[in-house]
């Protein structure tokens, strides 16, 4: 009986409180995304549409560790029984991805554009039992452009 | 030192090339940050800790990869790729490699 009222109290913390951890933190991805919309990020390896002179490139890189709660878990473990797609870990690698690539341009605010964005993805904790997911590191790297400033160019060394 | 993943340096031009350059670490956390982390996953969220850890470790990784390239000679590393593994609950490899270059 002790062990079902844990196992049920874990369930509506999880329930509670990761809902309210995913809608607010889609809230902030949606806020930042909408302020560095001006940097373009691309999975290319040349500039696109702007041959002007380069000052310097560097290389840049964003990661984060997001897992997923225990109701979620308790649900695609369901679904796993069933089949179909998994939403609770869709939405917990769109956030993971998104906040990545967020960083990645948080770290160079100043950069023109980002060439060659790779994004990557690996399970850091199998949990204890059996081979459920989590929780995920996603790394997103890419080879940050700065070009001269049009305007200084001709002084400029 | 450029470093860069992409073929080249843009802007500059590859002259001399050293062979692979490459850095790893492994790392694990200490007790407490697991008994967090494990308390965290019921609430679901980012694993603070965890991200922590393996930013210090890349950024080792990295430190290592631009000695080894220094005491090459090179004073750049184009293609660099990054790879991660956990090799046992609780730790991770990371591994970063690339080629090491004198550009003009």
């Amino acid at each position: 009986m002790d062990s079902l009222t844990i196992f049920l109290i874990l369930l509506a913390l999880g329930f509670v409180f990761g809902k309210l951890a995913e809608r607010r933190h889609y809230r902030s991805i949606q806020a930042r995304e909408e302020i560095l919309v001006c940097l373009p990020a691309t999975s290319c390896k040349k500039p696109m549409g702007n041959s002007s002179p380069i000052n310097h490139v560097e290389l840049v890189h964003g990661h984060v560790v997001v897992s997923v709660d225990y109701f979620k878990q308790l649900l695609a473990g369901l679904r796993n029984f069933f089949g179909g797609t998994i939403q609770a870990y869709e939405t917990l690698l769109d956030r993971a991805r998104r906040e990545a690539v967020l960083r990645l341009k948080e770290s160079c605010p100043t950069a023109n554009e980002i060439l060659n964005l790779r994004i990557e993805t690996s399970s850091i904790s199998k949990g204890g039992s059996g081979d459920q997911v989590g929780s995920v590191e996603v790394l997103a790297y890419g080879t940050a452009i700065y070009y001269q400033p049009a305007s200084s160019q001709h002084s400029s060394p | 030192m450029f470093v860069s993943n992409i073929e080249d340096i843009p802007g500059k031009t590859i002259t001399t090339c050293y062979g692979i350059v490459s850095g790893s670490t492994v790392r694990a956390k200490h007790v407490g940050r697991d008994i967090f982390a494990s308390i965290k996953n019921i609430f679901g969220g980012e694993l603070t800790g965890y991200t922590e850890l393996l930013g210090e470790s890349r950024d080792e990784a990295l430190g290592r990869m631009k000695s080894q390239a220094q005491q090459l000679g090179a004073n750049a590393i184009v293609n660099v790729r990054f790879s991660t593994s956990s090799i046992a609950a609780g730790a991770a490899e990371i591994y970063v490699y690339g080629t090491a270059v004198t550009v003009e």
